[in-house]
């Protein structure tokens, strides 16, 4: 921890006193600390063992239905400033159509989470990182606006906030001058709620288009219906192994 | 030269004879807001006058925990500081902390630092931040059933 005040810095104190016991420690009894560490009281927070994603169901998501959006606003605070322009967007919907056969798609396009994110590698401050468990933030304490990584995220995912906000909700700390998108709902997982409020909200409609879940996990729901189903990312030729994938488009 | 190499250290013995007892009482004096959950409280998360001293390092180190490592619940947290230190209205609404005479801001407007936490952090603590907390949830949802279960420990 920094210290930034005029106090002596009791930290390096304590860690050298905690040192040396422990080194003591080990030298009389080697081994008996070495669970200890595992002990911690807190949370232990986002871990490389789970990866994050989601696979949308084009031929579930309903046309006119944006019960996905209003609940991902309403979870994360996004409220219109009246300029449809510059308002926030985490995650919108999609209609697509083939020209060809006119077969209609109804999806959701949101920030994809992927595993060589390209806003990742452009931002100068890294407040542009991906958490240990494959969801792609942005810190907004790094954040400068300069809004390299959206120009360089292929789906539009990102928003920049261009007005002073008020009443921001807890789940979701926002402010002018940074960029923001979605988080998967990091809050809630964090929290130990498995389920993202974009998905809630689509299968209390009873559409259950979006199904979330751990990819690295082969028993999860969602690793089961990837490994039997034909999905797709979306712009697969850029290799970015997005976290979010399609079924049906 | 010694008699005045005397004069100045009990100068110095007065003057800290009058500073003392006046720090000490600046020290123990109350200074949260009168109608928060804090008045309520005999101590901060830590010994008051370590928050005092150290409450910026503490929040800088967990915030950064708490964003990009995922780690909630940790003993320093800016929404639990709101949280406890926002006075209520009339109507038990609460009052921002950045407001004229308010917690945070009396004690950073009389040394002039900035504030700049709450351009992005709520400042109020939010309506019902116990049972809504995470937003779009009817009653009787999953979340309102199944949280306290789902989550099993609770939030420092």
């Amino acid at each position: 921890m920094s210290n930034m005040n005029d106090q002596p810095n009791k930290d390096r104190r304590l860690f050298i006193g905690a040192t040396l016991a422990a080194t003591g420690a080990m030298t009389v009894a080697p081994g008996v600390f070495l669970h200890a560490a595992n002990a911690a009281g807190e949370s232990q927070g986002a871990s490389s063992k789970n990866r994050w994603g989601m696979l949308i169901d084009t031929n579930k998501c309903a046309e006119g239905c944006s019960a996905c959006v209003d609940a991902c606003n309403t979870e994360n605070g996004l409220h219109s400033m009246g300029r449809p322009e510059t308002d926030a967007v985490w995650i919108r919907k999609v209609k697509l159509r083939d020209m060809q056969t006119q077969r209609e798609n109804n999806l959701v396009m949101m920030c994809q989470h992927c595993e060589f994110p390209p806003c990742v590698d452009v931002c100068p401050t890294t407040a542009s990182f991906k958490r240990e468990d494959g969801i792609v933030m942005v810190d907004r304490h790094r954040c400068i606006g300069c809004r390299y990584c959206m120009m360089a995220c292929p789906y539009k995912a990102r928003s920049f906030v261009h007005e002073v906000l008020t009443d921001q909700s807890v789940n979701q700390p926002r402010g002018k001058g940074c960029v923001e998108s979605c988080t998967l709902c990091a809050h809630r997982i964090d929290e130990g709620v498995m389920q993202t409020a974009c998905q809630e909200a689509c299968e209390k409609e009873g559409h259950a288009a979006i199904l979330f879940g751990d990819l690295k996990d082969p028993d999860s729901e969602i690793s089961k219906t990837l490994k039997t189903t034909n999905s797709v990312q979306i712009r697969a030729d850029l290799e970015l192994n997005t976290g979010v994938r399609y079924l049906n488009l | 030269m010694r008699s005045s190499l005397i004069s100045k250290r009990l100068l110095i013995l007065v003057c800290a004879g009058i500073l003392f007892p006046a720090m000490q009482a600046f020290g123990e004096s109350a200074l949260v807001t009168k109608s928060s959950k804090a008045a309520k409280l005999s101590s901060c998360v830590a010994p008051t006058g370590d928050i005092r001293r150290n409450h910026m390092d503490y929040l800088k180190h967990d915030r950064d925990e708490t964003v990009r490592d995922g780690i909630r619940g940790t003993k320093f947290s800016l929404v639990e500081c709101v949280e406890c230190h926002a006075s209520r209205d009339e109507q038990g609404h609460g009052v921002p902390v950045t407001d004229e005479g308010e917690f945070c801001q009396v004690c950073h407007g009389y040394v002039a630092v900035s504030l700049p936490c709450f351009q992005c952090h709520r400042t109020t603590p939010e309506p019902d931040s116990k049972n809504g907390k995470l937003g779009y949830h009817p009653a009787g949802s999953f979340h309102n059933q199944t949280m306290s279960q789902a989550v099993g420990r609770q939030r420092d």
